[in-house]
């Protein structure tokens, strides 16, 4: 015979079971050679300065501060969805104000940051965003810091899952589907953001020329990892 | 999270807008719209999910399900629910964030002494 306890619990998981929201999307792991590098980074040093530009992650707060480090969280991908930063163009076209765009991100002093974890942004962003925003960062950076982003290779098609990364104290990372509300679709209706267009070599040097070396890892699931020097 | 039973906390409901500084020695839920500073030092602030904050918060513990621009300085803990939007830094011991929740600033957590900060994932 079930205890009164059991009972209550019961009554409680079936009324949390009523309530509760769509499923939150499963984590799953992917070894990056890139974050391996900026791991042994965090690992080795104290109080830097990172910002992470992905989707906001608990998980990520914990792992920087608790290593003393100073974290910084900016979602820039969903900060650019933004309906208020859509203009016309000459030709009617919408697009992104990428003036307006920055005058509402990325706020930070010149030189603050050792770490910047860009993860799949250039991706997903809006072609006229990518160039401006990857400029600011180089300012925002310390000379010496590094920058991690992913670049699709041209086997990801443009329905590719888009993810954001938890990092761990190793070279894995936990990765998870990001659900969005696009521009034109209803706010409760989120889709994964699509995949904007492939780099390739060439563009990602030229992206990145600024920058003081670039080194690039070849990863098993149509991603190449930048691994960026400031 | 429900909104709060009256009695339990001070409420400002969603059509009330206040432009100042709102100070107090209870809970406080929030679902209007507070434009200012909000110090309520040893007790909790609660923005319900029409809330919409422009203030720096002092609090012991703050939850968020809807909207704050400004700081948080947090003595105690931190939760941004699914919908929470924070433009802001954050200073707090303890933060929970769920998945969905927005956070566009710095967090600073603060080790009380002795005992290791703590954070709740989603």
């Amino acid at each position: 015979m079930a205890s009164v306890s059991d009972n209550v619990m019961k009554f409680f998981r079936s009324s949390s079971n009523q309530t509760a929201g769509p499923a939150v999307p499963q984590k799953i792991t992917r070894r990056s050679s890139g974050m391996g590098e900026i791991s042994r980074l965090l690992n080795s040093q104290e109080s830097l300065c990172v910002l992470d530009l992905g989707s906001t992650s608990a998980n990520n707060i914990r792992f920087f501060t608790s290593k003393g480090h100073k974290n910084y969280s900016e979602d820039l991908l969903r900060s650019s969805l933004e309906p208020a930063l859509r203009v016309q163009d000459a030709d009617g076209n919408s697009v992104v104000d990428s003036k307006k765009f920055l005058d509402d991100n990325l706020l930070y002093a010149s030189a603050q940051f050792d770490v910047v974890l860009c993860w799949n942004l250039p991706d997903y962003m809006e072609e006229s965003l990518v160039k401006p925003t990857i400029d600011r960062l180089w300012s925002v950076m310390k000379p010496g810091g590094l920058l991690l982003a992913f670049f699709h290779t041209r086997d990801a098609g443009p329905d590719t899952t888009c993810y954001r990364y938890h990092v761990t104290d190793t070279d894995m990372l936990e990765i998870q589907e990001v659900k969005l509300a696009l521009p034109g679709r209803p706010k409760s209706e989120k889709q994964s953001p699509r995949l904007q267009r492939v780099f390739n070599n060439r563009h990602i040097e030229n992206l990145f020329r600024d920058f003081a070396s670039i080194k690039f890892f070849l990863a098993r699931d149509a991603i190449r990892e930048v691994l960026v020097v400031r | 999270m429900d909104a709060p039973k009256s009695g339990e906390f001070a409420h400002i409901g969603k059509s009330v807008v206040i432009k100042g500084e709102v100070s107090g020695s209870e809970d406080l839920y929030v679902d209007g719209s507070v434009d200012g500073k909000i110090e309520l030092r040893n007790h909790s602030l609660t923005v319900g999910p029409n809330g919409n904050v422009k203030a720096d918060v002092t609090a012991k513990a703050v939850v968020i399900q809807g909207k704050l621009d400004g700081t948080v300085n947090a003595s105690d803990r931190v939760e941004l629910r699914k919908a929470a939007v924070v433009n802001g830094d954050v200073t707090t011991q303890r933060i929970a964030i769920e998945e969905g929740a927005f956070l566009k600033g710095k967090v600073d957590i603060q080790k009380e002494a002795g005992k290791a900060a703590g954070l709740a994932s989603s």
